[in-house]
């Protein structure tokens, strides 16, 4: 029998939310065992070179990949509590055991029994099917970034930017910045859906930003070599006639939708809600799920973006560490929700605050 | 100007994208295209499930990362069913593929 590992709590991704829950469970003593897939923890920030707004709380101002440092610092300070594990997966839960396996790289596979769990997978991004998007040259947003800012390696030449919400724009100005040309942003909706600011850096520097506009093909042999582009009417037909783009990179930021697999697979109660961009778990207003040892923070609850994911990280880790029976501070919930409260208000939580409408729960009794 | 025989300079106003929205291969892994899925749909196999035990769409190596949100719109466009009414298909561990020599090493026996 292959040697079964014991954890409290077992984080899976390494990213906004499960190092921000890392840091807090670990202050109150929990045992815990961080898997992070990628090569190194910081999950999404630390491809973010831009600062963050929001509120000071979340380190507005700060640069992301910053913040990553700041709370890997946070957790140095229990480190002897907190067991990371880079470069490898949970690939599976078996209910009937509460086993999860992971695997490290491609050649180690180990069994984990975890007391709690937390989901903090983020998410993947979305493609849309036109001809040829199998062609070199079609990317998503998120390889752009890790390409650019984590690699320094730029995509290509000349890109057509698919979709105008704050990912599509801060990218494009990302590009722009390491000195590659910005052919066009299309946005299928009649309005810009990120930031104005974002949209106005760009706009600045000469960029058109296409609204009801959609990708109707890649063209191009062996990789890119152009686009053709359309309008699109109210109700999203094609109106008027198609026109080519010259571009060698066509960048899709179409979209997120929640990474959560292994909830499926422990049977938790899954709920679609388009205003959170996908299948989310049904859970309560401490991260828990339908089932009583699975927490879920950040992108893998619905999509959000990484201030909101930092607080849930907290907010998940204060609620394992209870649950656990470990003594924790009972203020800190006020303090995360009024946090959490205050990003969500106004005309830009709108969408999430009607998301959560349809995904929260007010207890789970004695379920 | 020189000349250049790459695919830019095709008229592009001529492709016939009806025919090029049919080869969108949705399934990248078990190469199945927009236009099998399409056929299926109709007939009846209008879950992800149910087309998944049909062409494979789901079961390479991505587990259906990739072709799934596109495999439920593609179903609702056609069926008139919002997403959020499709059952999503049975998701099983392992998500990303193993070595079957490691569980066989590494696995260890049934108790």
């Amino acid at each position: 029998m292959s040697e079964i590992k014991k954890t409290d709590i077992l984080i899976v991704g390494g990213g906004a939310a499960g190092l921000s829950a890392a840091a807090e469970a670990a202050s109150y003593g929990a045992k815990i065992t961080v898997l992070e897939s990628d090569l190194h923890l910081g999950g999404q920030l630390v491809k973010q070179t831009h600062k963050f707004f929001g509120s000071k709380d979340e380190h507005a101002g700060t640069r992301g990949y910053k913040i990553a440092d700041i709370i890997l610092k946070e957790i140095e300070d229990n480190k002897e509590n907190v067991e990371v594990h880079t470069n490898t997966a949970a690939v599976g839960f078996y209910k009937n055991d509460g086993i999860v396996t992971a695997m490290s790289g491609e050649e180690s596979y180990f069994k984990l029994q975890p007391k709690k769990i937390l989901m903090a997978t983020g998410a993947q991004e979305r493609i849309i099917p036109f001809p040829n998007n199998d062609l070199p040259g079609v990317y998503g947003a998120g390889a752009v970034q890790t390409l650019m800012n984590v690699y320094g390696v730029v995509p290509g030449k000349k890109v057509l930017m698919v979709g105008a919400g704050n990912i599509g724009l801060i990218v494009s100005y990302q590009l722009m910045q390491a000195g590659v040309e910005i052919a066009a942003v299309l946005e299928a909706l009649p309005k810009i859906g990120g930031y104005w600011v974002h949209a106005a850096k760009i706009r600045r520097l000469g960029v058109p930003i296409l609204l009801r506009h959609t990708i109707k093909a890649a063209l191009g042999k062996d990789v890119v070599e152009g686009a053709v582009i359309q309008e699109l009417n109210d109700k999203f037909q094609l109106i008027g006639e198609p026109k080519k783009i010259d571009c060698d990179v066509i960048c899709l930021a179409v979209g997120l939708t929640p990474t959560n697999e292994m909830l499926w697979q422990a049977g938790c109660e899954m709920k679609f809600v388009s205003q959170l961009c996908g299948h989310v778990p049904v859970r309560d207003a401490k991260l828990r799920t339908s089932h009583p040892d699975f927490w879920v923070a950040g992108d893998a609850a619905g999509i959000e973006e990484a201030s909101a994911a930092m607080i849930e990280g907290r907010i998940a880790g204060l609620a394992m560490s209870e649950a656990l029976g470990l003594k924790i501070q009972q203020e800190n919930y006020g303090i995360y929700q009024e946090r959490l409260d205050s990003l969500r208000r106004g005309e830009a939580g709108e969408k999430i605050r009607c998301g959560l409408g349809m995904a929260q729960i007010t207890d789970w009794g004695n379920k | 100007m020189s000349e250049c025989n790459c695919s830019c300079d095709v008229n592009f106003k001529e492709l016939d994208f009806e025919k090029m929205e049919d080869d969108i291969i949705v399934c990248r892994c078990e190469e199945i295209t927009m236009k099998e899925i399409r056929e299926w749909i109709p007939k009846g196999y209008d879950t992800f499930d149910e087309l998944k035990r049909l062409l494979r769409v789901g079961m390479g190596p991505c587990q259906g990362r990739g072709c799934r949100d596109i495999i439920l719109r593609e179903i609702s466009n056609m069926t008139g069913v919002p997403v959020c009414d499709i059952p999503s298909g049975t998701i099983r561990p392992p998500v990303k593929p193993i070595k079957s020599s490691l569980t066989a090493s590494k696995g260890g026996e049934y108790e």
